[in-house]
């Protein structure tokens, strides 16, 4: 996944400040008016806005894989592979900030998978682990954040002990 | 500057109660609309899990907090979080800061662990922040 522009805004971040019930001033510069906001740590998860492909979001015209007349949806694809079924999980994500992000800046992105490798689960079966790197670069090509994603496969549904 | 002595805790409740509606919100805003969050029908008939579950990025966004009450969202250089185990709509959760390194260069580095009303650990993460 390659994005080309994911502009940060600060309305955007006032929504994710919102949904993840972070009260602090600084994210709601939306309203007040105030400069700079900073990006809450997590923000550029919500890149996937600004991903035409992105998989778990429903595409207009489209089948979807959610409930609708029945539980899962009309003509539905196979499940993205992160989501659904309990094979593909996140399990973990690490961030390095080179800089403070900021209401302004205009995002692009770049991803390389990074290593893999497996290990025997406890109630999941065969875990089977890979790494994706991010970099999100600004307008200026300086580099701002650094993404590590760490997902695992298993072979059977996990009722606890990992995300999806 | 925020003087901070190795051993220094901070603990900060996240929510008295996870909904359906706030992961419904964090779909809304972060993108992730797999249905496994927000579609009960969906995340039992067909995944068969017990009821729609938090994304782990929204468990980890409202643990940020803990790290940015305490020194700023923009004194953070990293930020990383292993999924524990699942967060569930009527969970309450707390999130525990300890400083576990003061550096000579001006950073602290920060374990910090959410745990449910149970006192399960669901999100197991590190910060390192800068004090100057």
């Amino acid at each position: 996944m390659a994005l080309q522009r994911f502009p940060i805004e600060a309305g955007h971040i006032m929504l994710f400040a919102r949904a993840i019930g972070d009260a602090n001033p600084a994210y709601y510069g939306a309203i007040t008016g105030d400069e700079p906001v900073p990006a809450p740590l997590t923000f550029v998860q919500a890149s996937a806005q600004f991903d035409p492909d992105y998989p778990l979001r429903p595409r207009i015209g489209e089948p979807w894989f959610g409930s609708g007349r029945e539980a899962t949806g009309r003509g539905a694809a196979p499940m993205p592979g992160d989501g659904g079924g309990g094979t593909g999980l996140h399990a973990e994500q690490h961030y390095t900030y080179h800089r403070p992000l900021r209401a302004g800046d205009v995002l692009t992105s770049s991803t390389v998978q990074g290593p893999g490798w497996e290990k025997q689960g406890r109630r999941g079966g065969r875990l089977v682990f890979s790494e994706m790197i991010t970099e999100y670069r600004d307008a200026a090509g300086e580099l701002v954040v650094t993404a590590r994603t760490v997902g695992v496969r298993t072979e059977k549904i996990i009722g606890q002990g990992s995300d999806a | 500057m925020t003087t901070v002595r190795e051993g220094d805790v901070r603990e900060v409740v996240l929510t008295e109660e996870v909904t359906r509606t706030q992961l419904v919100q964090y779909s809304g805003a972060s993108g992730d609309y797999n249905p496994l969050h927000s579609d009960e029908r969906f995340a039992t008939e067909v995944a068969g899990y017990p009821s729609v579950f938090a994304h782990g990025m929204l468990t980890m966004g409202m643990t940020g907090r803990v790290v940015t009450d305490w020194f700023g969202p923009e004194a953070v250089l990293s930020y990383g979080a292993r999924f524990v185990s699942q967060v569930w709509p009527g969970d309450r959760l707390t999130a525990t800061a300890t400083v576990v390194g003061v550096g000579d260069d001006g950073t602290a580095d920060l374990t910090i662990s959410t745990t449910n009303q149970g006192g399960e650990i669901v999100l197991a993460a590190t910060a390192r922040v800068r004090l100057a």
